[in-house]
């Protein structure tokens, strides 16, 4: 005979009574929440500290003395530089090349297949070691690509030592290792996007450019935007390529704000800058977060016909 | 059996009978290499433990955080020795260099206690002494009941012996009377010239005596040796490590300072100065015309290879550099030479700034009376001589050691130059830098500044003017200025 299990009753001796049922299943994600938050109320409470470990008699409470030496600190201004310039840099250029690649090999075939699986083995390669993999090439005494640079008449081409090129030579390795990842994101957008606008439009003898710009980059938006916001999260927190290449240099022409405050923390030993630092990495990583997760659901309410 | 060479034996350990004299009688006794190297370690171990209780402390454990280097393979290959002596179980972790002080620090920032000793540098001291990290060592020094009578302290060279001691006052002297013994010295380096003869002889050129002729002799050198070869190397990645080789010896050697202190102990920086700017001038100029091309990525380990492989034909840096290249598998072994090297025309001798690895006890350590044991054995006369004759334990920091005629014929055979070199030049090995807790900051933007001056992005003028009143800002807000 079949019985029913009120609400509330003893199953298998152990109770857990409806309102409290909720918050046991959440327990695992808090758990989770605290041991990521514990670390980051810790880094704002450092962040508002004087707080060298070479001066342990000097720590002290400044409130907002380290955010406010920011204002007048030429080094702070000149990483907000370069780390949002690299950031734009290299998610542009990676969005283009990554979208041309992806067209290029949207039709499902062999070859197409087998190229998008080689074109992935750079986002296999640990971006340390793909940074040392290029200083090698770029060596201006024996790099292979220090001598096409000869080829085509840049002698003495310094790449990553020169202040003048160090950024192009880091973008470049940036675009290396991380375009493929953008490809197969955009890739598997364009293989999953309704083939019969596409239809229509070639029924009715479209153009392809119109196709492109008015069907194909309006649907794709989506993984676009997906796309840019991990990469743009990630590249503005750029560490092992930088450091791995140039340790921030050549002078400051690199010291984006995880180099800086890397440097502050392990050769400094400036605890306090180095969180404030961080601190401010993480207010630019939430705003540019919303920011692209709003456009995102707009967009997706667009696509469903809610807005 | 053996009771003469036993005999012989002991009169050496007793300092009645010199390493040669031992040699000769263990040889004219037939003794085998082999049977003669067991014995001596036998006797060895028995002398040092005659007169004191080196088992005092048998059963015990400790371990150690290395830097993978050949002084900690030279100590490795000689642990079980120290097991032997004192019944201590050892165990230790090796780091890359890359990682290594980022390792020390992680495990002594969050108080660990994994590990009891550690390799560190002088200037490394500066940072953990302060903090409460690593342990004075005079308390166990300065201790007749914890320190073996033969230890020896004052074998030890005095400059570096002092470059290790530091009263923690910012700008306060090195080896002061009051000063903390934070650390031992274990192996040292002098930055001098190291050269390749063969392309020397080839050019036509000397050996060059001061920066003025160093910037003339590394510019022809570059230009007519042919093959790509320039003519200096020299560190220039953006970090303190840069600046305390050959760059710091020579800017020393002209009487300059890099901070200024105070009468009420107040610092300033003082690279600024008519002195200064000329000195940085010249040796910029050296680095634009004579210097590897990518110079603003170079640490010690482009600068070595790149002599070793034959791609430059000198380098200003730390001499064992010099001596490594010139054995082993590379390809200039055996081409290269060694010559002391005073930067001021005007100076009666080198200065050169120094780099010690030395050993730290740390301050969390479980046992630091059993940690004390294996330090004072590692850093001992003993492990000295084994590490000098039998691996590639250069630069010792014992002046016993640099009187062995074995080591010095070692070095005289292979490395001819390497013995005169030091010899003439250790007198004014010292850490030229003002010790103060900003250390790593301050270097780190010399080094920055002095990228920037070889890229021509700023005059030399005007970026020391910068960096000094960055510097004296940086200072200020630490309370030091």
């Amino acid at each position: 005979m079949a019985s029913v299990t009120q609400p509330g009753a003893r199953t298998g001796g152990f109770r857990i009574s409806k309102r409290v049922l909720p918050y046991v299943l959440s327990l695992p994600a808090l758990l989770v929440c605290i041991g990521i938050l514990i670390p980051f109320f810790t880094a704002v409470i450092y962040s508002f500290q004087r707080y060298r470990l070479s001066q342990p008699w000097a720590r002290q409470f400044n409130w907002g003395e380290n955010y406010l030496n920011f204002f007048t600190d030429p080094g702070f201004w000149n990483t907000l530089r370069i780390s949002l310039v690299y950031a734009g840099v290299t998610v542009g250029l990676e969005l283009l090349l990554g979208l041309g690649i992806a067209l290029l090999l949207q039709r499902r075939t062999t070859v197409n297949n087998f190229i998008s699986i080689m074109l992935l083995l750079p986002l296999m390669t640990a971006p340390a070691l793909a940074a040392l993999m290029w200083k090698l090439m770029t060596n201006p005494g024996f790099g292979i690509l220090s001598y096409f640079a000869s080829l085509v008449g840049l002698e003495n081409f310094r790449w990553a030592s020169s202040p003048d090129t160090a950024l192009l030579t880091v973008v470049l390795v940036d675009i290396w290792v991380y375009t493929p990842f953008i490809m197969i994101l955009l890739l598997a957008g364009l293989r999953s996007l309704p083939t019969q606008p596409f239809e229509a439009a070639a029924l009715d003898g479209v153009p392809r450019t119109f196709v492109f710009f008015r069907i194909t980059l309006p649907m794709l938006t989506p993984y676009i935007l997906t796309a840019t916001l991990f990469r743009l999260l990630d590249s503005i927190q750029q560490f092992d390529i930088i450091y791995a290449m140039t340790q921030g240099g050549p002078g400051d022409t690199l010291t984006v704000f995880q180099v800086e405050a890397y440097l502050n923390f392990f050769q400094s030993t400036n605890v306090g800058r180095s969180a404030a630092l961080l601190i401010i990495l993480w207010a630019i990583t939430y705003i540019l977060s919303n920011v692209f997760i709003k456009n995102w659901l707009r967009l997706r309410e667009r696509a469903r016909g809610e807005a | 059996m053996y009771d003469k060479e036993k005999d012989l034996i002991s009169a050496f350990l007793r300092g009645e009978v010199d390493r040669r004299g031992l040699l000769k009688g263990l040889g004219a006794a037939g003794l085998t290499a082999g049977t003669a190297g067991t014995l001596f370690n036998m006797m060895s171990t028995q002398a040092l433990a005659a007169d004191f209780d080196w088992k005092a402390h048998s059963g015990k454990s400790l371990k150690l955080l290395l830097n993978k280097h050949p002084y900690a393979d030279a100590m490795i290959a000689n642990l079980q020795t120290f097991k032997d002596l004192t019944g201590i179980e050892v165990t230790y972790d090796v780091f890359p260099e890359d990682v290594y002080f980022d390792k020390v620090t992680a495990a002594l920032s969050s108080s660990s206690s994994e590990y009891d000793a550690f390799m560190t540098g002088a200037y490394m001291t500066w940072t953990y002494g302060p903090a409460g990290w690593i342990t004075d060592l005079n308390e166990w020094i300065k201790d007749p009941s914890k320190t073996n009578p033969q230890y020896g302290w004052d074998d030890f060279l005095p400059g570096v012996k002092a470059s290790c001691a530091w009263n923690g006052q910012p700008g306060g002297a090195l080896g002061s009377e009051d000063a903390k013994q934070w650390c031992i010295p274990w192996g040292y380096e002098q930055n001098n010239l190291s050269y390749n003869k063969e392309m020397f002889d080839k050019v036509g050129v000397s050996v060059p005596k001061n920066l003025d002729e160093l910037l003339v002799t590394a510019a022809k050198l570059t230009k007519d040796v042919g093959g790509g070869v320039y003519g200096i190397g020299v560190r220039g990645s953006r970090s303190w490590a840069t600046i305390h080789p050959g760059f710091l010896s020579g800017y020393a050697n002209f009487g300059q300072k890099d901070l200024n202190v105070s009468a009420d102990g107040k610092l300033s920086a003082a690279m600024n100065t008519p002195e200064s700017k000329a000195f940085h001038a010249k040796w910029v100029q050296m680095i634009q015309e004579s210097g590897p091309k990518d110079w603003s990525t170079y640490t010690w380990y482009q600068v070595g290879t790149d002599l070793g492989a034959g791609a430059s034909a000198m380098i200003y840096d730390a001499d064992i550099l010099g001596y490594f290249m010139n054995g082993g598998d590379n390809k200039m072994a055996g081409k290269l030479a060694y010559a002391p090297f005073a930067a001021n025309p005007a100076a009666t001798a080198p200065t050169p700034n120094i780099w010690i690895w030395s050993l730290s006890m740390s301050n969390f350590s479980k046992d630091k009376d059993a940690t004390w044991y294996f330090l004072q054995w590692a850093t001992g006369l003993e492990h000295a001589i084994f590490g000098a004759t039998k691996m590639d334990f250069v630069n010792p920091v014992r002046a016993s050691v640099w009187k062995d005629e074995i080591f010095r014929e070692r070095l005289n055979k292979s490395y001819p130059g390497y013995v005169e070199m030091h010899d003439i030049s250790a007198p004014g090995a010292k850490i030229h830098f003002t010790a103060q807790p900003l250390f790593f900051d301050l270097t780190t933007e010399w080094a920055a500044t002095l990228q920037k001056m070889v890229a021509k992005e700023v005059p030399v003028d005007e970026g020391l003017d910068k960096l000094a009143e960055s510097i004296n800002r940086q200072l200020a807000e630490a309370g030091l200025g």
